[in-house]
Protein backbone atom coordinates (compact mmCIF):
# COMPACT_ATOMS: atom_id res chain seq x y z
CA UNK A 1 0.00 0.00 0.00
CA UNK A 2 1.04 3.41 -1.02
CA UNK A 3 -0.53 4.94 2.27
CA UNK A 4 1.59 3.04 4.68
CA UNK A 5 4.64 4.78 7.01
CA UNK A 6 3.05 8.01 5.92
CA UNK A 7 1.47 10.31 8.76
CA UNK A 8 0.87 13.89 9.07
CA UNK A 9 2.98 16.52 10.00
CA UNK A 10 1.47 17.49 13.64
CA UNK A 11 2.52 18.23 17.10
CA UNK A 12 1.66 15.22 18.83
CA UNK A 13 -0.42 16.66 21.48
CA UNK A 14 -3.43 15.64 22.83
CA UNK A 15 -5.54 18.20 21.35
CA UNK A 16 -4.53 17.37 18.37
CA UNK A 17 -4.93 13.51 19.15
CA UNK A 18 -8.45 14.36 19.67
CA UNK A 19 -8.75 16.76 16.63
CA UNK A 20 -7.06 13.33 14.20
CA UNK A 21 -9.28 10.97 15.93
CA UNK A 22 -12.58 12.99 14.70
CA UNK A 23 -11.31 13.23 11.58
CA UNK A 24 -10.66 9.35 11.21
CA UNK A 25 -14.39 8.59 12.54
CA UNK A 26 -15.54 11.13 10.15
CA UNK A 27 -13.27 9.31 7.38
CA UNK A 28 -14.52 6.13 8.14
CA UNK A 29 -18.38 7.28 7.94
CA UNK A 30 -17.51 8.88 4.26
CA UNK A 31 -15.74 5.56 3.50
CA UNK A 32 -18.95 3.50 4.51
CA UNK A 33 -21.48 6.17 2.63
CA UNK A 34 -19.16 5.81 -0.11
CA UNK A 35 -18.87 2.27 -0.35
CA UNK A 36 -22.82 2.41 -0.12
CA UNK A 37 -23.07 5.10 -3.00
CA UNK A 38 -21.00 2.84 -5.41
CA UNK A 39 -22.55 -0.19 -4.48
CA UNK A 40 -25.92 1.55 -5.34
CA UNK A 41 -24.45 3.14 -8.83
CA UNK A 42 -23.47 -0.65 -9.68
CA UNK A 43 -26.89 -2.17 -9.09
CA UNK A 44 -28.17 0.21 -11.55
CA UNK A 45 -25.18 0.19 -13.70
CA UNK A 46 -25.92 -3.69 -14.25
CA UNK A 47 -29.67 -3.05 -14.97
CA UNK A 48 -28.47 -0.61 -17.73
CA UNK A 49 -26.24 -2.91 -18.72
CA UNK A 50 -28.57 -6.08 -18.80
CA UNK A 51 -30.92 -3.30 -21.03
CA UNK A 52 -28.91 -1.97 -23.25
CA UNK A 53 -27.71 -5.51 -24.44
CA UNK A 54 -31.48 -6.91 -25.09
CA UNK A 55 -32.39 -3.47 -26.72
CA UNK A 56 -29.59 -3.54 -29.08
CA UNK A 57 -30.29 -6.72 -30.22
CA UNK A 58 -33.61 -5.92 -30.59
CA UNK A 59 -32.64 -3.17 -33.03
CA UNK A 60 -31.51 -4.97 -35.47
CA UNK A 61 -35.14 -6.88 -36.18
CA UNK A 62 -37.15 -3.41 -35.87
CA UNK A 63 -34.88 -1.67 -38.47
CA UNK A 64 -34.74 -4.42 -40.86
CA UNK A 65 -38.61 -4.52 -40.81
CA UNK A 66 -38.84 -0.53 -41.16
CA UNK A 67 -36.31 -1.63 -44.40
CA UNK A 68 -38.56 -3.79 -45.19
CA UNK A 69 -41.32 -1.49 -45.19
CA UNK A 70 -39.63 1.61 -46.71
CA UNK A 71 -39.12 -1.17 -49.52
CA UNK A 72 -42.24 -2.01 -50.30
CA UNK A 73 -44.04 1.74 -49.72
CA UNK A 74 -41.28 2.40 -53.03
CA UNK A 75 -42.03 -0.14 -54.59
CA UNK A 76 -45.91 0.79 -54.34
CA UNK A 77 -45.88 4.37 -54.72
CA UNK A 78 -42.69 4.76 -57.14
CA UNK A 79 -39.04 5.51 -56.22
CA UNK A 80 -39.72 9.06 -56.84
CA UNK A 81 -41.64 9.17 -52.91
CA UNK A 82 -38.17 9.83 -51.62
CA UNK A 83 -37.77 13.43 -53.04
CA UNK A 84 -41.17 14.04 -52.34
CA UNK A 85 -40.56 13.12 -48.84
CA UNK A 86 -37.14 14.98 -48.75
CA UNK A 87 -39.10 18.00 -50.10
CA UNK A 88 -41.66 18.26 -47.40
CA UNK A 89 -39.19 18.62 -44.58
CA UNK A 90 -40.23 21.19 -43.27
CA UNK A 91 -39.58 21.11 -38.66
CA UNK A 92 -39.42 18.07 -36.99
CA UNK A 93 -42.51 16.13 -35.28
CA UNK A 94 -41.05 13.61 -33.48
CA UNK A 95 -38.69 15.39 -30.66
CA UNK A 96 -36.81 14.18 -27.72
CA UNK A 97 -37.07 15.63 -24.27
CA UNK A 98 -34.04 15.24 -21.64
CA UNK A 99 -35.16 14.60 -18.39
CA UNK A 100 -33.05 14.11 -15.59
CA UNK A 101 -33.38 11.18 -13.42
CA UNK A 102 -31.32 11.27 -10.21
CA UNK A 103 -29.64 7.59 -8.59
CA UNK A 104 -27.77 8.20 -5.33
CA UNK A 105 -26.54 11.79 -6.59
CA UNK A 106 -26.02 11.14 -9.89
CA UNK A 107 -28.05 12.68 -12.35
CA UNK A 108 -28.55 10.55 -15.59
CA UNK A 109 -29.95 11.78 -18.90
CA UNK A 110 -33.23 10.18 -19.55
CA UNK A 111 -34.87 10.78 -23.29
CA UNK A 112 -38.56 10.86 -24.00
CA UNK A 113 -39.55 11.35 -27.53
CA UNK A 114 -42.80 13.08 -28.04
CA UNK A 115 -44.88 13.80 -30.98
CA UNK A 116 -45.24 17.30 -31.67
CA UNK A 117 -48.90 18.06 -32.51
CA UNK A 118 -49.02 19.63 -36.13
CA UNK A 119 -49.65 18.70 -39.51
CA UNK A 120 -46.67 17.68 -41.77
CA UNK A 121 -47.03 18.03 -45.65
CA UNK A 122 -46.02 14.46 -45.77
CA UNK A 123 -48.95 13.60 -44.03
CA UNK A 124 -50.58 13.92 -48.19
CA UNK A 125 -47.29 12.11 -49.08
CA UNK A 126 -48.55 8.67 -51.47
CA UNK A 127 -52.54 9.96 -51.71
CA UNK A 128 -52.44 9.01 -55.32
CA UNK A 129 -50.76 5.89 -55.38
CA UNK A 130 -49.59 3.77 -51.99
CA UNK A 131 -50.92 5.50 -49.37
CA UNK A 132 -51.39 2.36 -46.96
CA UNK A 133 -47.98 0.94 -47.53
CA UNK A 134 -46.25 4.85 -46.71
CA UNK A 135 -48.41 4.78 -43.82
CA UNK A 136 -46.92 1.67 -42.71
CA UNK A 137 -43.90 2.44 -43.32
CA UNK A 138 -44.11 5.35 -41.27
CA UNK A 139 -45.60 3.64 -38.12
CA UNK A 140 -42.48 0.82 -38.88
CA UNK A 141 -39.60 4.04 -38.66
CA UNK A 142 -41.48 5.95 -35.71
CA UNK A 143 -41.41 2.70 -33.65
CA UNK A 144 -37.54 2.78 -34.76
CA UNK A 145 -37.61 5.63 -33.29
CA UNK A 146 -38.99 5.38 -30.09
CA UNK A 147 -36.48 2.14 -29.64
CA UNK A 148 -33.61 4.16 -30.82
CA UNK A 149 -34.00 7.15 -28.32
CA UNK A 150 -34.79 4.42 -25.08
CA UNK A 151 -31.41 2.71 -26.63
CA UNK A 152 -29.91 6.38 -26.33
CA UNK A 153 -31.16 7.03 -23.07
CA UNK A 154 -29.68 3.73 -21.95
CA UNK A 155 -26.33 4.68 -23.51
CA UNK A 156 -26.03 7.56 -21.96
CA UNK A 157 -27.17 6.69 -18.91
CA UNK A 158 -24.40 3.85 -19.11
CA UNK A 159 -21.55 6.54 -20.23
CA UNK A 160 -22.44 8.76 -17.13
CA UNK A 161 -22.87 5.73 -14.53
CA UNK A 162 -19.31 4.06 -15.76
CA UNK A 163 -18.03 7.79 -15.36
CA UNK A 164 -19.74 8.63 -11.74
CA UNK A 165 -18.57 4.88 -10.85
CA UNK A 166 -15.30 5.37 -11.72
CA UNK A 167 -14.87 8.90 -9.56
CA UNK A 168 -17.09 7.23 -6.68
CA UNK A 169 -14.37 3.89 -6.69
CA UNK A 170 -11.50 6.22 -6.40
CA UNK A 171 -12.77 8.22 -3.99
CA UNK A 172 -13.36 4.74 -1.96
CA UNK A 173 -9.58 3.66 -2.36
CA UNK A 174 -8.40 6.74 -1.65
CA UNK A 175 -10.39 7.18 1.63
CA UNK A 176 -9.55 2.97 2.41
CA UNK A 177 -5.22 3.05 1.25
CA UNK A 178 -4.30 6.74 2.01
CA UNK A 179 -6.48 8.84 4.14
CA UNK A 180 -7.38 5.99 6.70
CA UNK A 181 -3.74 4.40 7.32
CA UNK A 182 -2.42 8.08 7.58
CA UNK A 183 -4.93 8.76 9.93
CA UNK A 184 -3.97 5.62 11.93
CA UNK A 185 -0.80 6.51 11.44
CA UNK A 186 -0.64 9.76 12.76
CA UNK A 187 -2.69 8.75 15.70
CA UNK A 188 -0.60 5.69 17.15
CA UNK A 189 2.49 8.34 16.57
CA UNK A 190 0.91 10.57 18.85
CA UNK A 191 0.15 8.17 21.20
CA UNK A 192 3.68 6.69 21.13
CA UNK A 193 5.07 10.03 21.37
CA UNK A 194 2.77 10.98 24.54
CA UNK A 195 3.89 7.60 25.97
CA UNK A 196 7.32 8.68 25.72
CA UNK A 197 6.69 11.65 27.52
CA UNK A 198 4.95 10.10 30.13
CA UNK A 199 8.19 8.07 30.66
CA UNK A 200 10.46 10.39 31.11
CA UNK A 201 8.61 11.95 33.36
CA UNK A 202 7.63 9.29 35.24
CA UNK A 203 11.74 8.63 35.22
CA UNK A 204 12.86 12.34 36.52
CA UNK A 205 10.34 11.85 39.58
CA UNK A 206 11.79 8.63 40.27
CA UNK A 207 15.43 10.53 39.96
CA UNK A 208 14.52 13.72 42.04
CA UNK A 209 12.63 10.75 44.29
CA UNK A 210 16.12 8.99 44.42
CA UNK A 211 17.98 12.39 44.90
CA UNK A 212 15.93 13.87 47.69
CA UNK A 213 16.17 10.08 49.45
CA UNK A 214 19.62 10.18 48.81
CA UNK A 215 20.23 13.85 50.30
CA UNK A 216 18.16 13.30 53.18
CA UNK A 217 20.05 9.91 54.33
CA UNK A 218 23.42 11.87 53.62
CA UNK A 219 21.65 14.43 55.94
CA UNK A 220 21.30 11.64 58.51
CA UNK A 221 24.59 10.33 58.04
CA UNK A 222 25.90 13.80 59.11
CA UNK A 223 23.59 14.47 61.90
CA UNK A 224 24.79 10.83 63.24
CA UNK A 225 28.44 11.38 62.84
CA UNK A 226 28.11 14.82 64.47
CA UNK A 227 26.40 13.51 67.34
CA UNK A 228 28.84 10.77 67.27
CA UNK A 229 31.70 13.18 67.64
CA UNK A 230 29.99 15.48 70.34
CA UNK A 231 29.96 11.91 71.84
CA UNK A 232 33.19 11.02 71.62
CA UNK A 233 34.35 15.02 72.51
CA UNK A 234 32.14 14.65 75.23
CA UNK A 235 34.05 11.44 76.20
CA UNK A 236 37.03 13.18 75.93
CA UNK A 237 36.41 15.66 78.19
CA UNK A 238 35.16 12.94 81.06
CA UNK A 239 37.89 10.96 80.50
CA UNK A 240 40.38 13.44 80.22
CA UNK A 241 43.15 12.76 83.43
CA UNK A 242 43.38 9.21 81.49
CA UNK A 243 44.39 10.53 78.40
CA UNK A 244 46.44 13.12 79.28
CA UNK A 245 48.49 11.06 81.93
CA UNK A 246 49.29 8.88 78.73
CA UNK A 247 50.09 11.42 76.37
CA UNK A 248 52.05 14.07 78.49
CA UNK A 249 55.17 11.54 78.58
CA UNK A 250 55.27 10.89 74.90
CA UNK A 251 54.80 14.58 74.33
CA UNK A 252 57.57 15.65 75.79
CA UNK A 253 59.62 12.87 74.95
CA UNK A 254 58.96 13.95 70.76
CA UNK A 255 59.98 17.72 71.96
CA UNK A 256 63.04 16.69 72.83
CA UNK A 257 63.48 15.23 69.94
CA UNK A 258 62.81 17.53 67.19
CA UNK A 259 64.22 20.34 68.98
CA UNK B 1 -25.78 -5.50 -1.51
CA UNK B 2 -27.19 -1.87 -0.13
CA UNK B 3 -30.71 -0.66 -0.16
CA UNK B 4 -32.39 0.14 -3.49
CA UNK B 5 -31.55 3.50 -5.24
CA UNK B 6 -33.32 6.36 -4.46
CA UNK B 7 -34.46 7.06 -7.53
CA UNK B 8 -36.66 10.64 -8.11
CA UNK B 9 -37.37 11.91 -11.45
CA UNK B 10 -37.48 15.11 -11.98
CA UNK B 11 -38.55 17.77 -15.10
CA UNK B 12 -35.64 20.08 -16.53
CA UNK B 13 -36.45 23.43 -18.00
CA UNK B 14 -34.77 22.06 -20.68
CA UNK B 15 -37.13 22.53 -24.18
CA UNK B 16 -37.00 19.71 -26.79
CA UNK B 17 -34.12 18.37 -28.70
CA UNK B 18 -33.79 17.02 -32.30
CA UNK B 19 -32.57 13.59 -33.24
CA UNK B 20 -29.97 13.54 -36.09
CA UNK B 21 -29.41 11.56 -38.58
CA UNK B 22 -26.46 10.52 -40.64
CA UNK B 23 -27.05 7.35 -43.00
CA UNK B 24 -27.85 6.11 -46.58
CA UNK B 25 -30.75 8.02 -48.39
CA UNK B 26 -33.42 5.33 -47.69
CA UNK B 27 -32.80 5.25 -43.73
CA UNK B 28 -32.87 8.81 -44.08
CA UNK B 29 -35.72 8.67 -46.29
CA UNK B 30 -37.63 6.37 -43.53
CA UNK B 31 -36.82 8.44 -40.63
CA UNK B 32 -37.79 11.65 -42.74
CA UNK B 33 -40.95 9.85 -43.54
CA UNK B 34 -41.36 9.34 -39.54
CA UNK B 35 -41.01 13.30 -38.48
CA UNK B 36 -37.68 12.95 -37.50
CA UNK B 37 -36.16 15.82 -39.83
CA UNK B 38 -35.84 19.15 -39.29
CA UNK B 39 -34.88 22.73 -41.54
CA UNK B 40 -34.35 25.62 -39.79
CA UNK B 41 -34.17 29.22 -41.27
CA UNK B 42 -30.93 29.33 -42.66
CA UNK B 43 -31.83 25.77 -44.25
CA UNK B 44 -29.57 23.92 -42.23
CA UNK B 45 -30.99 20.42 -41.63
CA UNK B 46 -30.43 18.38 -39.55
CA UNK B 47 -29.73 14.65 -41.22
CA UNK B 48 -27.18 14.37 -43.53
CA UNK B 49 -27.39 11.78 -46.52
CA UNK B 50 -24.52 9.62 -47.04
CA UNK B 51 -24.04 7.96 -51.00
CA UNK B 52 -20.60 6.75 -52.17
CA UNK B 53 -20.15 9.90 -53.49
CA UNK B 54 -19.86 11.66 -50.46
CA UNK B 55 -16.19 12.53 -49.21
CA UNK B 56 -15.31 11.35 -45.82
CA UNK B 57 -14.45 14.75 -45.04
CA UNK B 58 -17.91 15.94 -45.45
CA UNK B 59 -19.28 13.35 -43.09
CA UNK B 60 -16.53 14.19 -40.50
CA UNK B 61 -17.82 17.81 -40.54
CA UNK B 62 -21.08 16.88 -39.91
CA UNK B 63 -20.60 14.74 -37.22
CA UNK B 64 -18.61 17.45 -35.81
CA UNK B 65 -20.93 20.12 -36.53
CA UNK B 66 -24.31 17.91 -35.28
CA UNK B 67 -21.96 16.64 -31.84
CA UNK B 68 -21.53 20.39 -31.15
CA UNK B 69 -25.24 21.86 -32.31
CA UNK B 70 -27.02 22.02 -28.81
CA UNK B 71 -30.42 21.23 -30.31
CA UNK B 72 -29.75 17.92 -30.86
CA UNK B 73 -30.09 15.07 -28.12
CA UNK B 74 -29.48 11.63 -30.64
CA UNK B 75 -27.15 11.32 -33.58
CA UNK B 76 -27.76 8.02 -35.33
CA UNK B 77 -25.63 7.24 -37.68
CA UNK B 78 -25.15 4.21 -39.79
CA UNK B 79 -22.82 1.85 -38.88
CA UNK B 80 -21.02 1.57 -41.97
CA UNK B 81 -20.77 5.13 -41.71
CA UNK B 82 -19.46 5.35 -38.45
CA UNK B 83 -16.35 2.77 -39.49
CA UNK B 84 -15.25 5.29 -41.68
CA UNK B 85 -14.76 7.69 -38.80
CA UNK B 86 -14.53 5.40 -36.35
CA UNK B 87 -11.49 7.52 -34.74
CA UNK B 88 -13.70 10.65 -34.32
CA UNK B 89 -16.44 8.13 -32.64
CA UNK B 90 -13.94 6.79 -30.37
CA UNK B 91 -12.44 10.18 -29.25
CA UNK B 92 -15.72 10.99 -28.69
CA UNK B 93 -16.21 11.11 -25.08
CA UNK B 94 -19.28 13.10 -23.90
CA UNK B 95 -23.09 12.00 -22.78
CA UNK B 96 -24.45 14.48 -24.98
CA UNK B 97 -25.82 13.60 -28.19
CA UNK B 98 -25.71 10.43 -27.45
CA UNK B 99 -24.12 9.07 -30.38
CA UNK B 100 -26.35 5.26 -31.92
CA UNK B 101 -24.93 2.97 -34.60
CA UNK B 102 -27.54 1.82 -36.83
CA UNK B 103 -27.97 -0.90 -39.24
CA UNK B 104 -28.51 -0.04 -42.64
CA UNK B 105 -30.17 -1.80 -45.27
CA UNK B 106 -27.12 -2.97 -47.29
CA UNK B 107 -24.52 -3.50 -44.39
CA UNK B 108 -25.96 -5.66 -41.55
CA UNK B 109 -25.15 -5.03 -38.06
CA UNK B 110 -22.21 -6.15 -36.49
CA UNK B 111 -22.36 -5.41 -32.40
CA UNK B 112 -18.36 -6.05 -32.90
CA UNK B 113 -17.11 -2.96 -34.12
CA UNK B 114 -20.18 -0.80 -32.06
CA UNK B 115 -18.28 1.39 -29.50
CA UNK B 116 -20.44 1.24 -26.70
CA UNK B 117 -21.34 -2.17 -27.51
CA UNK B 118 -18.10 -3.26 -27.23
CA UNK B 119 -17.18 -1.85 -24.04
CA UNK B 120 -20.73 -3.56 -22.17
CA UNK B 121 -19.51 -6.68 -23.72
CA UNK B 122 -15.71 -6.13 -22.45
CA UNK B 123 -17.47 -5.39 -19.00
CA UNK B 124 -19.14 -7.98 -19.25
CA UNK B 125 -16.97 -11.25 -20.05
CA UNK B 126 -13.69 -10.13 -18.61
CA UNK B 127 -14.79 -8.68 -15.57
CA UNK B 128 -16.75 -10.76 -13.55
CA UNK B 129 -16.92 -9.02 -10.56
CA UNK B 130 -17.88 -5.34 -12.83
CA UNK B 131 -16.55 -1.88 -12.33
CA UNK B 132 -16.04 -2.39 -8.56
CA UNK B 133 -12.64 -4.28 -9.18
CA UNK B 134 -11.25 -1.83 -11.54
CA UNK B 135 -9.66 1.43 -10.24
Amino acid sequence: MSGSGQRLNVVPTVTVLGVVKARLVGATKGHQLLKKKSDALTMQFRQILKRIVQTKESMGDIMKSASFALTEAKYTAGDNIKHIVRENVQSATIKVKAKQENVAGVKLPKFEHFTEAGESKNDLTGLARGGQQIQLCRSAYVKAVELLVELASLQTSFLTLDEAIKTTNRRVNALENVVKPRLENTISYIKGELDELEREEFFRLKKIQGFKKREVERQRKKKFEEDQVAEIDWEKTHTKGFGSDLLVPEAQKDEDIIF
Amino acid sequence: MAAAPATSVQGTARTSSLIAIIADEDTVTGFLLAGVGNVDLRRKTNYLIVDSKTPVKAIEDAFKEFTTRDDIAVLLISQYIANMIRFLIDSYKKPLPAILEIPSKDHPYDPTHDSILSRVKHMFSSDPAGPIGRG
